[in-house]
């Protein structure tokens, strides 16, 4: 997929242009000069600083294989290889009517909304608004108490999870949940096989297929783990990677099912500005890749930076739905964020 | 929401601590060839088969023939493989793993006992009587395997404690069968003259090697046993090693992790679940059809449920997930109460203060787990050792 496909909305330069405006309304974030944007087109990223790469376990990527080092053939690589015939607009998934009950709370109220193809559509709203919970509906983690979620054409219903995953998508977690005692380029593979085909017999005496699938696991691995920025620390455990890397590798490990929709839930949370930015080039540039991505994420100037369109949801019910431009000067959001009273606005 | 800030990414950046003893040699291990690997393995698996032959004065038995432990060791080592497969890799908590160990050997029995009415041994049987075991070794190995699917089909949607109190039933269910099925298994009375391999019949041996009448010094029966063993144990590692370098494993290991994040990430956590019952149940099963052979005999309380309890010590004291460590875990096992007579009454007040004292000091157990869960591991493995070795020179 390429940029002239995409309608003018989802330029990815249009939220940046206006973002300043909002940065005056939201407190705090102002002091974050942007002066990060200048690194913004740069083909690898370079999320932070990386710290001192242990003694023992750093691999040399080009040992592993000399593809690795270009950086090129690694977006190749990384890239979905599900051809997308369809239209980039067009309703990937459908959330309709969404109602989520635990017990007496209601977490989601008849929440209704598309994610089209090829768009990074924002999921927005105060704490406990119901966006995880939206993530966990879509991804069968729970089953709506009522209403529809239906993927591609096709109705979750009562999809086993695996399933769903399988039928493209994927997703990270609040609370960074990775494997912690298996290493990075582990993590990656689990995604991975989400794709393959051989199971036990075939592992067992070691059939050509399942010899392919291994290779797959082991490049397709490193090159999501080089384009998220991790790849010198493929053998470390999870669990010692530090607090940024985790984050990444959940991003790795999720791409790694070769989704269509991408859902992130907070990928930034506990960043400082310049990971921040960083990470926003990295959820472009999954975006340029063909993948559909869905952002949970608190930080405005991230959101309306790099968005396409945005739902709002408050307590549970959504508020609010459009461009960037729009859901800013909205003002049942700003309401709902800066707590006026409902008939101030009104 | 998350209250972490980048401090934290500062914090995790933590340097790489000591380098032990223990990862020199696995680095250095890793980063060897295949051939190489071999080149130093065998040798030392000789020498250890050796064992019974030399017999190191301070290392045997005294009181018992050391051959005859040696070949405990052996099916113990094979079961703690097969246990390792289900509490080590996949996290299952499996406390009636002894009832495995108790269908292959029953299997084998009832299947060759002349006490037994399927008996198909003898004049109006079709098995020889030269080759019977062997027959019957593959039998034995898939009915367990059937087993382990017929209990972890229910069970497995379970978790955690449920699951361990399950299988705990499960255990003690195949031994009261055992027990009371009179007139299939001999009840309390239990199975004798079971099958073995008739080979190597000579004047001296008139009924071969494997014979528990052998007991010719030092190449008796259990000796040989012993070695019968080390081969299925070689045979069932490169199994088991393929399967864990592999999707298989890795589905395993995060099933342990976290199961729901796994199954979120596409993995079948249930079909997985099940593979590694049934693997482990199959390996258990060997090592009960190995048990029938060597003593002949069968009797229920042999597979007392806290057998069960001294498999998963063997598991959880040589260090969960680490194939090498189990086998050590199984040495010591079987080796210390027949080593020192004295233990036997107290191996479980021994074996379970040990086990409290293991939780505190080393949780990870004796050799701590690096699982290799990529067929192609060996390739990082050897970046990284290339890079560490310029780093150091
Ligand atoms: N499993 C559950 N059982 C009961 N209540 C739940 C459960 N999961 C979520 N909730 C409730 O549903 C509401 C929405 O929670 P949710 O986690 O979706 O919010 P959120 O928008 O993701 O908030 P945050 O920004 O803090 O992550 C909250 O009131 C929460 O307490
Ligand atoms: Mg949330």
């Amino acid at each position: 997929m390429s940029e002239r496909d995409r309608p003018d909305h989802e330029n990815p330069e249009f939220g940046q242009v206006e973002r300043s405006e909002w940065d005056s309304e939201e407190a705090g974030t102002g002091r974050y000069e942007a002066q990060q944007a200048s690194d913004a087109d740069e083909a690898v990223v370079e999320l932070g600083e990386f710290p001192p790469i242990s003694e023992l376990e750093s691999v040399d990527l080009s040992d592993v294989d000399p593809a690795l080092g270009d950086p090129k053939l690694v977006a190749e690589m990384v890239a979905a290889q599900r051809e997308t015939h369809v239209e980039v607009g067009e309703a990937l998934m459908q959330m309709r009517d969404v109602t989520m009950k635990f017990g007496g709370l209601v977490a989601l109220d008849s929440v209704t909304f598309d994610i089209r193809r090829g768009e990074i559509l924002g999921l927005i709203g105060p704490n406990g608004a119901g966006k995880t919970t939206c993530f966990n509906a879509m991804t069968g983690v729970y089953r709506p108490t009522s209403g529809s979620v239906a993927f591609d054409g096709v109705p979750l219903g009562r999809l086993k999870r695996n399933q769903i995953t399988r039928r493209g998508i994927a997703r990270t977690f609040q609370n960074i949940r990775l494997f912690g005692e298996m290493t990075a380029l582990e993590n990656v593979a689990v995604g991975t096989d989400a794709r393959h085909r051989t199971s036990v017999p075939g592992a067992l005496f070691r059939v050509p297929r399942h010899w392919r699938e291994e290779q797959d696991a082991l490049e397709r691995g490193m090159a999501l783990l080089e384009f998220v920025g991790i790849g010198q620390r493929a053998t470390e455990k999870a669990r010692n990677l530090p607090y940024g890397d985790q984050r990444r590798l959940e991003i790795a490990r999720a791409l790694a099912t070769e989704p269509k929709l991408l859902c992130l839930d907070e990928p930034a949370a506990g960043f400082n500005p310049s990971e921040k930015s960083a990470l926003m080039d990295l959820i472009r540039k999954i975006r340029d890749d063909g993948y559909t991505v869905l952002l949970i994420e608190h930080d405005m100037r991230l959101v309306m930076g790099v968005t396409d369109r945005i739902v709002v949801l408050e307590f549970g019910k959504k508020i609010a739905e459009g461009l960037p431009v729009d859901i800013r000067n909205n003002p049942a959001v700003i309401a709902a964020y800066l707590g006026v009273p409902d008939d101030a606005t009104a | 929401m998350s209250t972490s800030t980048s401090a934290t990414s500062a914090a995790a950046a933590k340097s790489p601590g000591p380098v032990g003893v223990g990862d020199r040699l696995r680095l250095w291990w890793n980063q060897l060839s295949r051939p190489a690997q071999w080149g130093v393995g065998l040798p030392i698996i000789l020498l250890i088969a050796a064992m019974p032959v030399i017999r190191p004065p301070l290392l045997t038995t005294p009181d018992t023939d050391f051959g005859a432990v040696m070949a405990q060791f052996g099916m113990y080592a094979l079961l703690a493989i097969g246990l390792n497969v289900v509490v080590g890799s996949a996290g299952l908590l499996d406390l009636g793993y002894v009832g495995f160990y108790a269908v292959g050997a029953y299997t084998v029995g009832l299947l060759t006992s002349p006490d037994s009415p399927w008996n198909k041994t003898g004049a109006d049987g079709f098995l020889s009587d030269k080759w019977a075991w062997l027959a019957v070794l593959p039998v034995a190995v898939a009915v367990t395997a059937i087993s382990g699917l017929i209990l972890g089909s229910p069970t497995l949607r379970l978790r955690g404690d449920y699951l361990a109190i399950v299988t705990l039933g499960f255990g003690e269910i195949v031994r009261l069968l055992a027990d009371n099925l009179e007139n299939t298994t001999g009840g309390g009375q239990g199975l004798s003259g079971i099958a073995y391999p008739r080979v190597g019949v000579t004047e001296a041996n008139p009924f071969g090697i494997f014979s528990i009448g052998n007991t010719a010094e030092p190449f008796n029966s259990g000796l040989w046993w012993f070695w019968l063993s080390i081969v299925l144990i070689i045979v069932v590692l490169m199994f088991v090693g393929n399967l864990e370098r592999s999707r298989v494993g890795r589905a395993w290991v995060a099933i342990r992790e976290d199961e729901d994040a796994a199954e979120i990430m596409g993995v079948p956590t249930f079909k997985f679940k099940l593979w590694a019952f049934v693997i482990g149940a199959s390996i258990g099963g060997l090592s009960g059809a190995l048990y029938a052979g060597q003593v002949q005999f069968v009797v229920p309380t042999n597979f007392n449920v806290i057998n069960s309890v001294l498999f998963l010590c063997a598991v959880v004291l040589g260090g969960q997930g680490n194939k090498l460590g189990v086998i050590l875990g199984a040495f010591i096992i079987v080796y210390l109460p027949n080593r020192f007579l004295g233990i036997g009454d107290y191996k479980y007040l021994i074996f379970g203060l040990a086990l409290m004292i293991m939780m505190v000091f080393r949780p990870q157990g004796l050799i701590p787990v690096r699982q290799k869960l990529l067929a192609y591991g060996r390739k990082i493995w050897q970046a990284a050792g290339r890079r560490s070795r310029e780093e150091q020179s």
